[in-house]
């Protein structure tokens, strides 16, 4: 049977474990008839021309994990920001572990997707926000919503700030020989709340994982909402992020993806500016071997006038992977002086690897500054002979002016340690020892 | 000031299309709808060969097979294929040996355009081919050329004259199943230009066409074909101004360049169709297929004046085969009114040492759409491609749009690419400074205007320049308010 019509026909299965009298319910069954019309996108999509999920549609993953698996704190320590002291939501196979995770209530909300959708305490905010951004038209975000019932939520209300940045960790145990799991998180700030997130997905064994996430983000008014994505997994661990991400005036939303590993993956961001005066940026960096696939989309949405978007991604592409990057820039006629920037650059290091890239701008107002820039091309010969001839091996030469290439994107992490982290993940990507932090 | 820009908008939005006026010369057309008669018939009235017949009918069944593009960004009433005649030819003939013979009504409309024959035949030293609605009905400076070996003629008389040449090239950069509209026109062409440049040789003067859409209701399909053999060079110039319709006419073109190994051909279009008026009624479909192959160390550059036609869609493309070989394009698109643009262009880098540029200016007036589409692609064979793109886009008023869909395809690590776009609005200060010095704000815009198309107008053969440079003016006129 092809997963399009397990995940169909095991809804059915998934409404014996949900509360179908609950309003969400509508929802999710809206959701499944629009997914079983449109089906997995194709190639022949345009929003999908150099990504084929067709590989995956033919594994047998398991929908739902069989049993509830525990791992120990020392197992997958390194996995956290264990330097500093975070809150945590763990999930493991798609399920809750209360051993591993932190929460609170104590002022803000960081709890779990479950609660929020069955306790009447959460409904009035459920109602205003859930599934209210995220695309319902989408076909593999309708297949999250039909199945949503797991993932984290946080929820900062006026002038709050939650003590310590938030952790969403997702481990797969390699139990089930292919687990497919659709986590869906719903993050909030009101006005002038401040909070970063660290997501990261992790499975511990070589065994398939498809991971179909939707994330909604709402910041309101002057609210800061800072979101790093860590995706560094095994090879055989897929990865589909949907993020969506609504904006009120004068608030500042910043994600940044660090994409090192799995076998496929798809980011999906989009961002809507519905006020005035908003900064919204995207940041990347790329950094793939093997046959890697990783498929960057993002979309800003410029619906009111007066405001910013920044987006830099960098990409080093290996052996035979494949770097997708599609940007686009919507400009609505209401939407002036707007600035919108847009920067996509490229380093090919070997023949097999393959790089497309669609910057793409679409403007219908007048009073804009809005630009693009996307380079394909190779480092420096002339720095790394500099480099050379003062002594540093060329390996180490060429991982130093690679640091320096993704420099930018890194600057702008807030979290020290994180910084660090995401340093170390690098070095270890290019096979050398730096001997410094940058 | 007495006269206020108010006045001025207004007196504009009132103009009419200054070329559309409408030739009245009796002509023989073919009765509306498309079938296998009618793709017969018409290679039949051409008298070709039997050879060309069968490879149009071919054209014609993958034609039957396929469903018109959707993809481009632009909104229209599609044609129907079945009201348009397709054979229109006007009826005085034969050919004329010297312009004295040619009937005068058509020299006057001519005239009207601003190309006075006698004129470019004395002054400019440009041979017209000029195509009026399907056949050629005058070619200037054949003897000049001829001595040179070089052939430049109707396509309808290379088929019947040459016909090794053109069965050989032809279709061989645009298939017939190429597209929907490519396929259109290998099945009904009526007429077009042909061009041969013998080894060797450089082409002592600028080969022209003027295309004009005449009679109503006729579908015009041109066919040109170009081929530079080996180390020759040719500059090729394509002009266009059609009369004022109301109902939208179907201009499907299809271009073909071949550079052999060293030469360069240089390919420019000024196309002004009528774009329709002012609420976006009538105007020309300009759905045009344009290609050229280089062989090693060739070039082919392509550049283009866009003003006209109320949907263009169109890309002019380079595939470099050869090795060292180099594609260019430049161009300017300009929408006002209702008129809706998709134009850019592919660089397709298969050989070694490929270097391809491409500067395309686009400027959105009115409630226009102006896209920028394009493509570069280097195959992992290609070591050492180059290329360098930008895209510009100027808006006025705030119920245009500016789009760029640019695809970058890579697959060899040595490859250079470089890309931006920007898009923005003239400059309050830019032109307050004007203001300031007593340049009016029409004038200021058509100023700041030309300067930012300067980089691709500066590419355009000189007599092209200048018409060039008014054709903007024209167009963005009551643009400002």
């Amino acid at each position: 049977m092809d997963l399009k019509d397990k995940l169909v026909s095991s809804f059915l299965a998934f409404e014996g474990k949900v509360d179908i009298e609950h309003p969400v319910h509508d929802i999710r069954s809206e959701a499944i008839k629009n997914f079983e019309n449109k089906g997995f996108p194709s190639k022949k999509s345009e929003a999908w021309k150099y990504t084929s999920l067709r590989g995956l549609q033919n594994i047998d993953f398991s929908i739902f994990p069989k049993e509830e698996n525990a791992l120990e704190y020392k197992e997958v320590k390194k996995f956290f920001l264990h330097e500093i002291d975070t809150y945590k939501i763990v999930f493991i196979d798609g399920i809750y572990s209360s051993f591993l995770s932190e929460t609170t209530h104590d002022g803000v909300d960081i709890c779990l997707m479950s609660a929020a959708l069955t306790k009447p305490m959460y409904k009035p905010v459920i109602d205003v926000y859930f599934n209210k951004i995220a695309s319902k038209d989408e076909s593999l975000t309708t297949l999250n919503t039909a199945f949503s019932r797991e993932g984290a939520y946080i929820y900062i209300p006026k002038n709050k700030m939650p003590k310590k940045p938030i952790e969403i960790l997702h481990f797969s145990t390699g139990n089930e020989t292919s687990l497919m799991l659709q986590p869906r998180n719903l993050i909030i700030a009101e006005e002038n709340a401040e909070l970063q997130v660290i997501e990261r997905h992790q499975s511990l064994t070589s065994n398939e994982v498809l991971t179909n996430s939707v994330t909604e983000i709402f910041a309101a008014k002057n609210a800061i909402v800072d979101y790093y994505k860590v995706q560094n997994d095994s090879k055989a661990a897929s990865l589909i992020d949907n993020t969506y991400i609504n904006q009120k005036d004068k608030s500042v939303v910043k994600v940044h993806t660090f994409s090192f590993g799995g076998k496929l993956t798809r980011n999906n961001l989009n961002f809507f500016q519905n006020g005035e005066h908003i900064d919204s940026t995207m940041k990347g960096v790329t950094i793939l071997s093997d046959k890697q696939h990783v498929d960057h989309h993002t979309l800003v949405h410029h619906i009111q006038p007066n405001c910013e978007s920044h987006q830099d991604y960098k990409g080093i592409y290996g052996e035979n992977s494949t770097g997708v990057f599609n940007g686009k820039i919507i400009v609505d006629k209401l939407a002036q002086k707007t600035n919108a920037f847009q920067q996509n650059n490229n380093i090919l290091i070997s023949d097999k690897a393959t790089i497309n890239s669609k910057p793409q701008l679409e403007i219908f107002a007048d009073d804009v500054k809005c630009s693009h820039g996307c380079t394909i091309g190779q480092l420096d010969e002339e720095a790394l002979f500099y480099l050379q001839s003062r002594g540093i091996p060329k390996k180490e030469a060429r991982a130093l002016l690679m640091y320096a290439f993704a420099n930018n994107v890194l600057a702008s992490v807030r979290i020290p340690e994180l910084k660090s982290r995401i340093n170390k993940l690098i070095a270890l990507k290019l096979g050398v020892r730096l001997g410094f932090d940058l | 000031m007495a006269y206020t820009e108010e006045e001025l908008k207004k007196e504009l939005e009132t103009k009419e299309y200054e070329y559309g006026f409408y030739t009245d010369i009796e002509s023989d057309t073919f009765p509306a709808g498309l079938n296998e008669d009618i793709v017969v018939a018409i290679s039949k009235r051409k008298e070709e060969p039997g050879w060309m017949t069968d490879w149009r009918l071919k054209a014609f069944k993958a034609w039957k097979e396929m469903e018109e593009p959707e993809w481009a960004n632009v909104t229209y009433q599609k044609p129907d294929f079945q009201a348009i005649s397709y054979y229109s030819a006007p009826n005085s003939k034969p050919k004329y040996d010297s312009l004295d013979e040619v009937d005068p009504e058509l020299l006057d409309t001519f005239k009207k355009l601003g190309i006075s024959l006698d004129e470019q035949k004395k002054l400019a030293g440009v041979a017209v081919d000029i195509v009026m609605d399907s056949v050629s009905v005058a070619t200037t400076f054949k003897k000049t050329l001829a001595e040179k070996g070089i052939i430049f003629c109707s396509i309808s008389e290379a088929i019947k004259e040459h016909s090794e040449l053109v069965q050989k090239y032809m279709g061989s950069v645009v298939p017939q199943k190429d597209n929907f509209y490519a396929a259109l026109n290998s099945a009904v062409f009526s007429d077009g230009s042909f061009c041969y440049i013998p080894k060797g040789v450089r082409c002592p003067m600028e080969l022209s066409t003027y295309f004009r859409i005449n009679q109503a209701g006729t579908g015009q399909f041109e066919r040109t074909l170009v081929i530079a053999d080996k180390g020759s060079y040719v500059s090729y110039l394509e002009g266009c101004t059609a009369p004022a319709r109301d109902e939208n006419q179907l201009h499907a073109a299809v271009v073909e360049l071949i550079a052999l190994d060293d030469a360069e051909i240089k390919y420019s279009t000024v196309q002004n169709w009528f774009p329709g008026d002012k609420n976006g009624k009538g105007g020309v479909f300009n759905f045009v297929t344009k290609r050229g192959i280089c062989e090693k160390n060739a070039k082919i550059s392509w550049t283009q004046v866009e003003t006209g036609s109320a949907v263009t869609w169109k890309y002019p493309s380079c595939i470099l085969k050869g090795d060292n070989s180099i594609g260019e394009f430049y161009s300017i698109a300009v929408t006002n009114n209702y008129q809706q643009a998709d134009t850019g262009t592919k660089m397709v880098h298969l050989g070694k040492n490929t270097r391809s540029t491409i500067i395309s200016k686009g400027i959105s007036a009115g409630k226009s759409q102006n896209s920028y589409r394009g493509l570069v692609q280097v195959s992992s064979r290609a070591e050492n491609a180059r290329n360098f793109s930008q895209c510009d886009s100027l808006l006025m008023g705030n119920e245009c749009g500016a789009h760029t869909f640019p695809y970058i395809e890579v697959k060899n690590k040595t490859a250079q690419i470089e890309h931006e776009a920007t898009t923005s609005k003239i400059g309050e200060e830019q032109i307050f400074y004007c203001n300031q010095r007593g340049i009016d704000t029409e004038k200021a815009i058509a100023l700041i205007v030309n300067g930012f198309s300067k980089e691709v107008l500066n590419k355009l053969p000189m007599e092209f320049a200048v018409e060039a440079q008014k054709l903007l003016e024209i167009s963005l006129e009551g643009s400002v308010g």
